[in-house]
């Protein structure tokens, strides 16, 4: 302000009508996008769990909540099951990563692979795999069964739900554990251990301790993820219900509709996941430390006995992760009828897949997802440059708007827009424009925050050398900032595009005929019971998948891997 | 207790590549030594070896009469400060000191207590409970440095200790490295590539290069009457001339750009008449503008710096030289002045044509002898 007053000439020149300069309007316009496509079909959801059929204001559905042990144990029933699942992935995750970071292995890169692979698989595949498997009906069940003198315990329920999103999420925990561990200084560990501390003492007094920040980061990251997750106990939870389960059955349920039930159920759940977001970083705060970048430690080749147990332990995990996808690939070319698979190999089921839309679906799904992310990589280049370089109350406050769906469940997600934009003036809900606000919204708190990481480490004397040199202000952004904040931002987009070509949860509640997608296909043979079919959609879109995060891991370096 | 030290045909190296051929040295209880020399000539590597984390091709490392070779670097008995000090981000200051007497079953009171002796002897009293991100450089270094020393280990190693810090606090923090090393009395291996560092704190240099020691001595020797040209150069700066040795009248005389000098106290001068490398520090080169005989030169340019005036001057053969003068009120040589410089003839080196003995001890690398 202090060189407008002093030299008002300057001000001529700058003075833009209503004195907007260009950072100022993009800031406005991303306030607007957010309070219509976010703020307001949250409130959407505030306001449907407080009102009576009348439309007074009332409590009434929040008390019959709490009343009754059946919903409070859906609660209850999601929070136990993740923290089962955040326990069991850092327990299975831990060991993998501290073997792949310190230990020179054999096939290594593969064991990355099949990781990232099994993590970005579409959220029930793994669930529908392991019914295939170990279910009633199971192959392994069956095959078990006859050699072993007892009966194998059930899968479905909560064994089952920790088994899938363990298996499915542990990756998560690696790729962070990986990173935290090499990051670790080689010399902090010699310096240990002429202090006499070596072995597993030295693990646990030196290695476990500087990474947990990240133990917690990661910890939060799988228990959302379990938290919020609707197709794994949908399918595998039976009597086991979770939250998600029962929004979906009072919103879209065959029987009993309750949508301001629904509401209130999605609210209450947003309450825990905020309450347990802002546990972990109240815990984050009390480790944290910053560690000083050093020398690497040098990988060992693992020998005897002990490498032996390595090298197993890392590939019969990667091949359990694994096993659901393989499995449900291959059944897809077998022979069936509706819901027994018969001996023999054909394309049937793509077949009859093609005769489901599966044109449209495919069309769909990548369709949405380019756009989608189109938007959400602008958007956020916009954002974390704002954040970053204009820091003010409105980009801050942006910015936290911006972080809320990293919190919210998906199917609060799909609530709210279907409330906000059911009827004029925008009456969206079954077009694609809503599912792509979605996709976007769902999506966007990650890319975000990759995008702010990589800005905050770039230079700022690198723009000013650019206006030094006579470049506006915008020209300096899209020649000099956009082109170097690009490697960040890219390698975080391609795992979006996985990411949101696997949408389920918001999905399946605003999907209609014309808006399909692969997943919502796949998830509809299952539910009707079409085996072959819901093997063939679920093959294609995990081809789909593999194919886009081979290219991506093809062109990006390990240590850039971020989910 | 501190040990003796001795490095026995010592060979280390990586894949195909050898980085220490073959190396052997002697250091005393309680000696504060270090090894110097420039990036890659293996002084870290074999410091390394001594702390056990370098495997050790063949030769022997004998702490005292035990052959240490494969014994564990946590059962060496060893006190270690890395080049980034390798302080535990996670535990506070105190936490750090005591993390080695925790691993050793010390009862929990005298933990505490010989923890805040050596806090006490770094002088980090004052940041002792705090996180050790809150600290600068140099009191990172006590902290490490405390660490060290608080499980009275036989040996303390020292990765270039100082190189992060900044100049001024380098110089306090040598002096603080030298003063607890010999309140301690620690047998001490130091390593660094900084020369004057190595001179302020030592008590004998090893200058290394390519793995091998070039010379060991004391800062003095080394400075006075280096082994070969390469440590003339190494350690402060020396001027290297071209010159032509023989010998006349039992008088050794060595021409040096159109001047002839007479050089005593050569006893190697018989046997290398011809060209010789003459190597003349700075300072030890004589202007005096009212000298009309001596080696003919042209000033180039004069740096005035307080307590001296540096010269950078040309001789006839094309040689550019620097000389170093005690600073005066009327001094001044223009660019373009003739003059004529003399030399300390005690002082200066005489090496033979390729640099690898000085014609004064008549020493080389290859002949450097172990110490008892």
């Amino acid at each position: 302000m202090t060189t407008i007053l002093t030299t008002p000439e300057t001000k001529a020149r700058r003075s833009r009508p209503l004195g907007l300069d260009i950072w100022t309007t993009v800031s406005l316009a991303l306030l607007l996008l957010f309070g219509l496509f976010l703020l307001y079909p949250m409130f959407g959801v505030l306001k449907e769990s407080v009102v009576d059929p009348d439309g007074g204001l009332t409590l009434s559905h929040f008390v019959r909540f709490l009343a009754n042990d059946y919903y409070v144990g859906t609660v209850r029933n999601s929070f136990v099951v993740s923290i089962a699942v955040t326990v069991v992935s850092l327990a299975i995750g831990v060991p993998f990563s501290y073997f792949y970071t310190y230990y020179r292995l054999r096939g290594a890169k593969l064991l990355f692979v099949g990781a990232v692979l099994s993590c970005m698989s579409a959220p029930f595949i793994g669930a529908y795999a392991w019914i295939l498997l170990l279910g009633r009906n199971g192959v392994a069940t069956q095959l078990l069964e006859s050699v072993l003198p007892f009966k194998i315990g059930s899968i479905y329920g909560f064994g089952g739900i920790v088994l899938v999103l363990s298996l499915k999420l542990f990756p998560l925990v690696s790729v962070y554990m990986n990173a935290a561990f090499r990051s670790i200084d080689g010399s902090l560990l010699e310096a240990a251990s002429l202090m006499g501390s070596t072995g597993l003492r030295r693990v646990w007094q030196v290695m476990i301790r500087l990474t947990v920040p990240t133990l917690l980061a990661a910890s939060l990251l799988v228990f959302m993820r379990a938290f919020a997750d609707f197709g794994t106990p949908m399918l595998i939870g039976e009597g086991y219900r979770t939250f998600t389960v029962e929004i979906y059955n009072q919103y879209l349920g065959e029987v009993g509709q309750n949508h301001n039930f629904a509401a209130a159920i999605g609210i209450i759940g947003v309450i825990v996941t905020a309450a347990v977001f802002l546990f972990q970083k109240f815990a984050a705060n009390r480790f944290s430390f910053s560690l000083k970048a050093g020398s690497p430690v040098q990988k060992r080749r693992p020998r005897g006995i002990g490498g032996a147990l390595i090298y197993a332990y890392m590939y019969v995990l990667i091949a359990l992760a694994m096993l659901p996808q393989l499995y449900i690939v291959y059944l897809s070319f077998r022979n069936n009828n509706q819901v027994v698979f018969l001996p023999g190999y054909s394309l049937d089921n793509y077949r009859m897949a093609m005769g489901r839309l599966l044109g449209r679906s495919v069309y769909n799904t990548i369709m949405f997802a380019v756009v989608a992310l189109a938007i959400i990589v602008l958007v956020s280049v916009l954002l974390a440059y704002l954040v970053v370089r204009r820091a003010n109350p409105v980009n801050n406050f942006v910015d936290t708007v911006s972080m809320l769906p990293y919190i919210m469940p998906g199917a609060v997600i799909g609530i709210g827009l279907v409330i906000a934009f059911n009827s004029p003036p925008l009456a969206l809900t079954g077009t694609a424009v809503v599912m792509i606000v979605m996709l976007v919204i769902r999506r966007m708190p990650y890319t975000i925050r990759s995008a702010t990481a990589t800005l905050m480490h770039l230079p700022m004397s690198i723009e000013e050398a650019a206006r030094s040199l006579g470049a506006s202000k915008l020209k300096a952004f899209w020649r000099i900032t956009v082109p170097m904040m690009g490697a960040g931002v890219a390698s975080g987009a391609v795992l979006s595009f996985v990411a949101i070509v696997t949408e389920m949860s918001a999905g399946i509640i605003l999907y209609n005929n014309r808006t399909i997608t692969l997943t919502m296909s796949a998830y509809v043979a299952i539910t009707r019971g079409s085996y072959g079919l819901a093997c063939a959609f679920s093959a294609i879109l995990t081809v789909l998948t593999a194919v886009l995060l081979a290219i991506y891991l093809r062109f990006t370096r390990e240590e850039d891997v971020r989910m | 207790m501190s040990v003796a030290i001795t490095v026995k045909d010592v060979v280390k190296r990586y894949g195909e590549t050898t980085v220490i051929p073959g190396l052997t040295t002697h250091i005393g209880r309680g000696e504060f030594f270090t090894l110097l020399g420039p990036s890659g000539c293996g002084k870290t590597t074999l410091l390394r070896m001594l702390a056990g984390f370098n495997t050790v091709e063949s030769g022997d490392i004998f702490f005292n009469d035990v052959r240490i070779n494969d014994v564990e670097p946590s059962k060496r008995r060893i006190g270690m400060v890395f080049q980034n000090y390798a302080i535990f981000p996670h535990l506070s200051v105190r936490k750090n000191v005591e993390f080695g007497l925790r691993n050793m079953d010390v009862p929990r009171k005298e933990v505490r207590s010989r923890a805040e002796e050596y806090i006490e002897l770094v002088q980090i009293e004052r940041w002792a409970d705090q996180m050790p991100d809150r600290l600068s450089g140099g009191q990172q270094q006590r902290v490490a440095l405390a660490r060290a020393l608080v499980t009275s280990p036989e040996v303390l190693l020292m990765d270039e200790p100082l190189s992060n810090l900044d100049a001024k606090l380098r110089v306090e923090m040598r002096e603080v490295v030298r003063e607890i090393q010999k309140r301690v009395g620690i047998t001490t291996v130091y390593v660094t590539h900084d020369q004057e560092e190595a001179m302020a704190v030592s008590d004998r240099i090893a200058v290394m290069k390519d793995g091998v020691i070039q010379q060991l001595g004391t800062p003095r020797e080394l400075y006075h009457r280096p082994a070969n040209l390469f440590v003339g150069g190494f350690i402060g700066r020396t001027n290297v001339l071209d010159g032509q040795l023989h010998v006349e009248n039992g008088q050794t005389l060595v021409t040096v750009a159109g001047a002839t000098l007479v050089v005593p106290g050569l006893p190697g001068a018989a046997d290398a008449v011809g060209p010789v490398k003459v190597a003349v520090r700075p300072e030890e080169f004589v202007l005096d503008s009212s000298a009309t005989t001596g080696i003919p030169a042209v000033v180039d340019h004069g740096v005035f710096l307080g307590i001296n005036t540096h010269y950078f001057l040309t001789l006839r053969d094309g040689t550019a030289v620097e000389v170093i003068q005690e600073s005066e009120f009327d001094e001044v040589l223009e660019p373009g002045a003739e003059v004529f410089l003399d030399v300390k003839r005690h002082k200066i080196n005489v090496f033979d044509r390729d640099g690898a003995t000085n014609l004064r001890t008549g020493s080389t690398a290859a002949q450097q002898q172990v110490p008892a």
